[in-house]
């Protein structure tokens, strides 16, 4: 199956310079994403069948490319399965929707030649089984997405954010380039031989670190984020989901590779630092949301709330293997993985719902949009389930990782180191309350621009997107039912990937009655999704039949009532930052410094009244600035030496020289 | 046979707490019109108030979208299919297993959600005003609430509310500072989300104090009966879980005889009796906060369930 796999990776290698011809031709769109549609979907249901079928086989593969000496190695395993399974469906969705969304492209050649390459990228960091493979997909995956960043690239703010993009990413590569260096160091670039090797406890941490470093650089992990809401939004809306909810998952993945499979048993402080990192991403990433009028940065940094969910899930998953209870460390790991997949399937359908309204409004500001649910019906129910699940509620799948998890949580008292057992509960805590934002702020991005009214005429003007986009959030949304109330069926599909990488698995949940969840015992605790769903669609419908045949079902329209007061200009309504007033004033003041400054003119004076809120990203202010500001000052100080003399050239050579053999001799 | 009786006794419990819901609203409501040395409305009043609403029209803003018309009876089913997992009379009920206590709060945090969208959905300052605090005060209460539903939890080893009760009615419990934090914390919780003083004053309709009324302002006819009833529900659930964790005593197995069951029932009416008679005494004794101290008074009860949480991670016994 590797075969068919690395062909389909192949065409799509080769639809890449195809989309340059294509790009002038009038639905030449039409064939590169209806090409990347066939590729993607050949590799989603490979992958699948994999998993399902044999996923206790590993295929490999080598290729003469890549180093002369070494070739390039490939593996299919149970964990590649799986993340190939996430990034090719989230492929399938990105490709099915551009069918129809990139038709509007204003330069296509801008954005068809990368979009394919960016999909095989993915797919081969995915597959590489040697560490020069894996970085050289790496930073060719970062270096395509980059391309698509700034491919609208008139407007200053997406050249900012490939720029910031650029550097992060350099900066990734880097320490994961010097964390394979320390890994190949006694080994070789091979992940067999690095698997066989036995580094040092220390060599090992600092693997750790420089992993978490570049790959939750990646991601999105806080501090690291700073690049993800400026770059995620800045792509065609396609791209953004397949950054957001696809190439995140991919950088899990490399998480998973490196610290799960290529490094020897865990030792307890990894965990703690992944715990410390993961718990305060989650909360922070949600809040950050919370203040954004954007509709695509409050999906970016919510993409980072949902990575520390993830991180957070691994980090428990960690803590349990190094204290030998497998059994928890394969829940914990189940419910990151499960909650990879959910995320890649919301956070896709809501980038695609942004994109629609985009295409539509052409407004990403939520404060120019309002009462889209009437004139884009369809995309406005598909948006809807993306918004609840991704708010973790039930009967959808959000709400099932985020239990597992919580699960794992409850299971801490078993653990034995003291540090573990204070930060936990903590973690635990700052997950409760990434949860409870999580819903305020997709309350606020459902609230503010498909309900209410009309804030602008483009919203007023809006229309339906076109049936490919449509069929694509559909087939999502549905995907996030399913996942939701049937979740037995993929925690089972899940077995394998956990049985390879933490060496044991949950519970096996098919066969047990009702199709219920039962992550330990029953007695522990159980969550059935279908009968939870059921259950609450025949209460609901007995409500209604009952309502409808006794009480009286007439129904009269008027205006709004408003306490009598009907205003009819839409201004009145609440807007995107009013509505997170109250949340901002409660946390703001600590997390972004925020300062509100209110311009009351006395009574008789013309002068409108003004209030501007100021808020302040403490940790790019605190982190970035300062290297910022030492990079300047250095570079100014270094750039004198463009403009000596060239005695003085000669003297500075001599000296250096001097200096070098000094050096040598002692 | 024993499925049968399941099925009956699952299906006693659903129409108990909805046909008690509103009896318990009325109760409070009497006692604290008592209190205040008022006569107050009859007991049975909310049950009229529901009648005549539902057979009043609808009157629906012009643009109101479906999902208006919708949320009633998304939030009626979230709300009750979330009281029927909630033990009262009799444990060990057919659903139990369906969903545990999180799954119980996720189940509300749905009902709110739709709740918050549907003030948005009219597009008046009201509507907004009243989502926006309410998604202001759920986002503290509900992680105080589930931490609280962790230390629970780790006391009695489950977070299925099931074996919980059963935990607590055992002798295995005793007294613990930690469940007293954690009820201290379920109780501020329970007065939040039931939008009860001193957070929020149902009973006004001015604009500076109000929260839930604001938010379902543009409801009527059958969907206001039908809000209100979910409103009261959940008034009931919190009661309800209240009285199941901290006085699980006489609630019966389930398989107990028909007189056991009885009792279960008396005991559980003079529960709730007790708990809104005690709700009646504080809410008369206390005033309305301002809208900007609610964060600390519900700060309070996250740092108890905190506090309660890690005290049972320090020690075994406390």
């Amino acid at each position: 199956m590797i075969a068919v796999a690395l062909w389909s990776v192949a065409a799509l290698l080769a639809l890449a310079p195809a989309g340059i011809v294509l790009s002038t031709r009038p639905r030449g769109s039409i064939i590169l994403y209806g090409g990347c549609l066939l590729a993607t979907s050949t590799l989603c249901v490979t992958a699948l069948s994999d998993l399902l079928y044999a996923p206790h086989l590993t295929q490999s593969a080598t290729l003469p490319i890549g180093l002369p000496w070494l070739g390039a190695h490939f593996r299919l395993d149970a964990l590649s399965a799986f993340f190939l399974v996430v990034v090719n469906l989230g492929g399938v969705a990105a490709s099915l929707f551009a069918l129809g969304y990139g038709r509007h492209e204003d330069s296509p050649g801008r954005v068809l030649p990368f979009y394919p390459a960016y999909l095989a990228a993915m797919n081969v960091v995915v597959l590489a089984s040697d560490a020069f493979s894996f970085l050289v997909a790496w930073e060719f995956m970062s270096l395509t997405s980059w391309a698509l960043v700034v491919s609208h690239h008139r407007a200053a703010e997406n050249v900012r954010a490939g720029y910031v993009y650029l550097l992060m990413a350099s900066f990734g590569t880097l320490t994961l380039l010097l964390a394979f260096g320390l890994l190949a160091s006694g080994a070789g670039y091979d992940f067999d031989a690095i698997r066989a090797s036995h580094p040092s406890a220390a060599l090992a941490g600092m693997v750790v670190i420089l992993v978490l470093l570049g790959a939750g650089s990646k991601a999105g992990l806080v501090p690291l984020h700073a690049w993800l809401p400026l770059a995620h939004p800045a792509a065609p809306s396609h791209v953004s989901g397949l950054m957001s909810g696809v190439m995140t998952k991919v950088a899990v993945y490399g998480f998973v590779r490196i610290v799960f499979d290529l490094l020897p048993e865990p030792v307890w402080w990894w965990s703690m630092v992944v715990l410390l990192v993961g718990g305060p991403t989650a909360t922070l990433g949600v809040l950050y949301a919370l203040m954004q009028r954007d509709i695509k940065r409050v999906l970016a940094y919510s993409t980072i709330e949902n990575i520390g969910i993830i991180f957070t899930g691994l980090g428990l998953a960690l803590a349990f293997k190094a204290e030998g209870l497998d059994w928890v460390a394969a829940l914990a790991f189940t419910a990151a993985m499960l909650h990879v997949f959910n995320h890649a399937l919301f956070k896709s359908l809501l980038f695609f719902g942004a994109g629609a309204v985009l295409g539509a409004t052409g407004e990403r500001d939520m404060e120019k949009l309002g009462g889209l649910i009437h004139r884009m019906p369809t995309t406005a129910v598909a948006v809807l389930v993306g918004c609840v699940a991704i708010s973790a509620l039930p009967p959808f799948n959000g709400f099932v990782s985020e239990w597992l998890t919580f699960q794992a949580i409850l299971l801490s008292p078993h653990l034995s180191s003291w540090g573990l057992k204070l930060v936990i509960p903590a973690v635990g805590g700052l997950l409760a309350l990434a949860a409870a934002f999580a819903a305020a702020c997709f309350v606020k991005l459902y609230g503010i621009s498909f309900l209410g009214r009309p804030r602008s005429d483009v919203a007023a003007a809006a229309h339906e997107t076109d049936r490919f986009s449509l069929t694509a959030m559909l087939m999502l949304a549905a995907f996030c039912l399913v996942a939701g109330i049937l979740p037995g069926l993929f925690i089972d599909a899940l077995a394998p990937v956990s049985r390879t990488m933490v060496g044991n698995v949950m519970p096996h949940q098919v066969g047990v009655q009702w199709l219920t969840v039962v992550p330990i015992a029953e007695s522990r605790s159980s969550y059935n999704g279908l009968l939870v769903f059921v259950f609450a669609a025949l209460c609901g419908t007995a409500a209604a039949s009952a309502i409808h045949r006794f009480a009286s079902d007439r129904l009269r329209r008027a205006p709004a009532w408003d306490c009598g007061y009907p205003d009819p200009n839409p201004t009145i309504q609440y807007s995107a930052s009013s509505f997170s007033q109250p949340i901002r004033r409660v946390f703001g003041s600590v997390v972004f410094a925020a300062r509100e400054i209110g311009e009351m003119p006395p009574p008789s004076s013309p002068l409108p009244a003004r209030l501007q809120v100021e808020l302040r990203d403490l940790i790019w202010d605190g982190l970035y600035a300062p290297v910022a500001i030492v990079i300047d000052f250095a570079t100014d100080r270094i750039n004198i030496l463009q403009f000596l003399s060239i005695r003085r050239y000669l003297t500075l050579v001599f000296v250096a020289l001097i200096v070098l053999l000094l050096v040598v001799a002692l | 046979m024993s499925a049968l009786r399941d099925i009956v006794s699952q299906g006693a419990q659903m129409s108990l707490v909805l046909g008690l819901a509103p009896l318990l609203t009325g109760f409070v409501r009497k006692v604290k019109a008592r209190l205040l040395r008022r006569r107050g409305p009859p007991l049975l009043q909310p049950y009229r108030d529901l009648i005549r609403l539902m057979r009043k029209d609808v009157v629906l803003a012009d643009n109101a979208s479906w999902l208006f018309r919708v949320i009633p009876y998304l939030m009626f089913a979230g709300t009750w299919v979330a009281a029927s997992l909630v033990p009262t009379f009799g444990n060990g009920l057919l659903f139990s297993w369906t969903a545990d206590l999180i799954a119980i709060i996720a189940l509300l945090g749905s009902a709110r959600f739709f709740q918050a969208l549907a003030g948005m959905d009219v597009g008046t300052a009201f509507g907004g005003i009243g989502s926006s605090r309410e998604v202001m005060i759920a986002s503290l209460a509900e992680p105080a609430m589930l931490i609280t539903v962790f230390s629970v939890a780790m006391i009695a080893g489950s977070t299925q509310l099931a074996y919980v009760a059963e935990f607590m009615g055992s002798d295995a419990v005793g007294l613990r500072v930690s469940l007293g934090m954690a009820f201290v914390a379920l109780t501020i919780v329970a007065l939040a989300e039931n939008a009860r003083i001193p957070v929020d004053n149902p009973a006004t309709h001015l604009e500076l104090t109000m929260v839930h009324e604001a938010m379902v302002l543009e409801y009527s006819g059958r969907h206001l009966a039908l809000v209100d009833l979910s409103s009261q529900l959940k008034l009931l659930l919190y009661v309800s879980l209240i009285a199941c964790v901290f006085l699980p005593w006489g609630t019966a197995t389930a398989d107990a005889s028909v007189a056991k069951l009885v009792s279960g029932a008396l005991l559980y009416f003079g529960k709730l009796t007790v708990l809104g008679f005690l709700l009646a005494v504080f809410e008369t004794s206390i005033a309305k906060m301002r809208v900007f101290r609610i964060p600390e008074f519900l700060g309070a009860a996250l740092m108890l369930a905190l506090l309660a949480t890690l005290l049972r991670f320090v020690s075994g016994s406390l």
